[in-house]
């Protein structure tokens, strides 16, 4: 009975390893480098050249001139692309509160002049540590802090946003956000 | 409109499709399970008949449970070994761009047993540990056969339960190759061209470099020439600033193994943070194709048994039931989510769901997916044995958090992973009407089938057995120095994570509260272990009881039959999954998210 499923299980493995592990994907590759190469090759933005990023991965910006993402959990940088991964911090772990009380403080003395409560987003660690992007509230937050850096007036710094909010999919998906990299690549070529 | 109307029309939508689809789906996985169906017949059949041929099988030859337990097992025993030697000869091996090396014994075991049953429960972190070829060869082939695996069983139950006076519940190698060529292959690829479109990456380059906008600052860890972080006195690491000019960004063909992991639900992410990743989750719609993809051949398997048993109403009354667990607790976990983290209340932060953000508890959530597309993802992975996960469990508010753990615990039955959460529940609807047969003093039967002592040894085996495995497991981990050394939160939460790490494992889920450390020997070797007992101790039983159901006489229905599709059932399954789910895990939940819960009151 045992000798009778040898050859079976061998060859059906075998089988299925050339079929679903080297066939199916090279497929789905082919199709998609056709039919999709922007997307397929992960979104990149080019510059003079080069690639500084890609439209779907956030990254780090610490500078007052430019508009900040999520906080990131990666290590041992934020954003670091080849370590994705959130916190893990459970909501009573004063890990996670002395994390957002510092996150607070930050905001706070780089633009004492805000009042408004702070958007949580701004606070909370992503899932992915690469977040691009950050909701509606979290960029209206940072306008005036990003437009005094720049010696820019607030409302160009505001309608700036406002031309980056994406709406929600099909008007309920998802939520309604900015993508960072995009919304400080285009700050700076504002002039 | 607000957060509330926005996640019951998420909540809606996602449930109408995939109801939709359970009629037509459900009848076309009995029409290749009874004959290959109409894919079958193109080409003529060539490259089944092909397959058969290669493997001596004869395909009209029909085997007993037994002779059908052991073809399942040496495959997958053989899949494990596979998968194991293409970790461990990594660095031999071709399509490895980052050139990664071989895995470390340990993980490669445990990562070898976690996707050959359908767990996908995951140590180590993709993007820096696995290789295109090992994903795609090793990792993603497993997906499909373990899919395959569980659906075939469960196939194998209905079979007895519809067959009477037969000695044979069908043929193994001809049931897999079905199951996969013709129900998982044509949806994956599908699905996969879809996600592309969206965004998933789906390529063979090398990582890319990306000059980044600004350099990062950062404090990373000294290491010593041997590599290890060096410690000061008080045993706090040290660390020298650092800059970081560019940023790498993992590539790889994620497409393909990102629909076969939904569909399959078996969870397992190409890279670390699996759908919270950008790349393997780039979008609020890819998001609810997702969702869309991990509930579809679960729910739609209700139907395919109310057809091979002649009688639909049979399986609308199993999709009830499933439905009621399912967004009971898909509820606790949203409205726990949306409620925001009181903690954060007094320290200047707003939580408010506005038109400007969702609010809500966003800690390890993605702003793309909010809570409402956080919360109900939560609660799809686990209510399902899939494991993907969108947001970062072990940043769930305790009540949040007990959800998914909770709906592990119940079994995985509403709707289950592909296959098995048919199968989990049919075991339960025996367990059902043999209580409701104690009760009237009848001997239980169900569809025409006798419940004898075999059969409620092998339920009780079956039902048994995980419970046995988390229970246990914790137990050993909570006990043991080596098992406490990996929890990362304190207090309560430290409990939690280990209770859910051996919940997942036993229930072949695969989604962790992540903080827990689990590539050590410790958790490699224990989860391993309980993954492979609850997984295989199972399907032998189940097999066996297929094979004892297909040899009873049918009994004509009578005055007497307890009739199994309308709402008295209904309640009856529930509160047998429910008496179980409680009784045996209530004292665990309560040391851990209910004492949490309690904290937090108390702390606000």
């Amino acid at each position: 009975m045992l000798r009778s499923h040898l050859r079976p299980t061998l060859v059906l493995l075998g089988a299925m390893t050339l079929l679903l592990g080297i066939a199916y994907p090279a497929f789905v590759t082919l199709v998609a480098r056709i039919a999709f190469p922007a997307a397929a090759s992960g979104s990149l933005i080019h510059r003079d050249g080069g690639v500084i990023g890609s439209a779907l991965i956030g990254q780090s910006f610490a500078s007052p001139r430019y508009f900040w993402g999520r906080p990131s959990a990666t290590a041992p940088q934020p954003y670091n692309g080849l370590a994705s991964g959130g916190s893990n911090l459970g909501p009573l772990n004063p890990a996670l509160l002395s994390a957002v009380d510092s996150q607070v403080s930050r905001l706070r003395q780089a633009d004492p002049a805000v009042r408004d409560a702070v958007p949580v987003e701004l606070v909370t660690a992503s899932a992915s540590g690469l977040d691009p992007d950050l909701s509606e509230a979290g960029a209206r937050f940072q306008v005036g802090r990003v437009a005094s850096a720049r010696g820019l007036p607030s409302a160009t710094v505001d309608a700036l946003v406002t031309a980056h909010v994406r709406g929600r999919v099909l008007g309920f998906l998802g939520e309604r956000t900015v993508n960072v990299l995009e919304l400080n690549l285009a700050l700076d070529a504002l002039r | 409109m607000n957060a509330d109307a926005e996640f019951q029309l998420l909540l809606a939508t996602l449930l109408l499709a995939v109801i939709a689809c359970v009629r037509p789906l459900g009848d076309y996985i009995a029409r290749v399970m009874e004959d290959g169906g109409p894919l079958a017949r193109v080409g003529g059949g060539r490259l089944e008949r092909g397959i058969y041929r290669l493997c001596g099988v004869d395909p009209a030859a029909e085997s007993s449970w037994r002779d059908y337990a052991l073809a399942l097992l040496l495959i997958n025993v053989a899949g494990a070994v596979a998968v194991y030697a293409l970790q461990r000869l990594q660095g031999y091996l071709p399509l490895n761009p980052q050139v990664l090396g071989a895995v470390a014994p340990d993980s490669a075991f445990n990562t070898a047993v976690s996707f050959v049953t359908n767990t996908n429960w995951q140590g180590y972190s993709g993007e820096s540990t696995m290789g295109y070829l090992v994903q795609m060869a090793g990792l993603a082939v497993q997906n499909f056969l373990s899919a395959a695996t569980g659906l075939v069983v469960a196939i194998a139950l209905v079979r007895g339960i519809a067959r009477h006076t037969v000695a044979t519940i069908g043929n193994f190698w001809v049931d897999l190759t079905r199951a996969t060529l013709y129900v998982l292959l044509p949806l994956s690829l599908v699905l996969a061209l879809v996600l592309v479109s969206q965004g998933v990456i789906q390529n063979f380059s090398p990582y890319v470099e990306a000059k980044t906008v600004e350099p990062t600052i950062y404090e990373a860890p000294v290491l010593d020439p041997a590599g290890a972080a060096v410690v000061d006195a008080a045993g706090r690491p040290v660390t020298q600033p650092a800059v970081a000019n560019s940023q790498i960004l993992p590539m790889g063909p994620i497409a393909s193994q990102e629909a076969i992991k939904e569909l399959g639900t078996n969870g397992g992410g190409f890279l670390n943070a699996n759908s919270a990743h950008p790349f393997e989750n780039p979008t609020a719609l890819t998001n609810w194709l997702q969702m869309f993809a991990i509930l579809l051949i679960p729910f739609a398997l209700t139907y395919t048994f109310g057809r091979m048993v002649g009688d639909q109403r049979q399986g609308w009354a199993l999709l009830v039931a499933m439905l009621i667990l399912f967004v009971g607790l898909t509820l606790v976990a949203y409205y726990s989510e949306q409620h925001g983290n009181p903690l954060l209340a007094h320290r200047g932060i707003d939580q408010l769901a506005s038109n400007g953000q969702p609010g809500g508890n966003m800690e390890g959530k993605e702003s793309r997916f909010g809570i409402a597309a956080s919360a109900l993802f939560a609660a799809v992975t686990t209510a399902t044995s899939c494991g993907a996960v969108n947001t970062m469990h072990d940043s769930l508010m305790p009540l949040g958090g007990l959800a998914p753990l909770f709906l592990i615990q119940l079994g995985e039955l509403a709707p289950g992973g592909v296959g098995t959460g048919l199968y989990s529940i049919l075991l339960y609807a025996i367990l059902g009407v043999f209580i409701a047969g104690l009760m009237i003093g009848r001997t239980p039967e169900y569809l025409g089938k006798k419940i004898e002592a075999l059969e409620m040894k092998l339920a009780s085996i079956f039902i048994l057995t995980t419970p046995f495995v988390v229970l246990a497991g914790t137990a050993v981990a909570v006990a043991s120095a080596a098992g406490r050394a990996g929890v990362a939160n304190p207090g309560p939460h430290g409990f939690s994570e280990i209770l859910y790490a051996f919940s997942s494992a036993a229930n072949n889920n695969g989604s962790a509260f992540g903080g827990l450390s689990a590539n050590t020997v410790f958790y490699n070797i224990s989860t391993a272990i309980a993954m492979f007992i609850a997984r295989f101790w199972p399907i032998v039983a189940v097999l066996a009881m297929a094979g004892s159901l297909a040899a009873k006489k049918r009994i004509p229905v009578s005055e007497g039959t307890m009739p199994t599709h309308g709402p008295l059932f209904v309640a009856l399954l529930l509160g047998s999954i429910l008496l179980i789910g409680v009784l045996t895990y209530v004292p665990a939940l309560a040391l851990g998210p209910v004492v949490e819960h309690l904290k937090l009151i108390a702390a606000t």
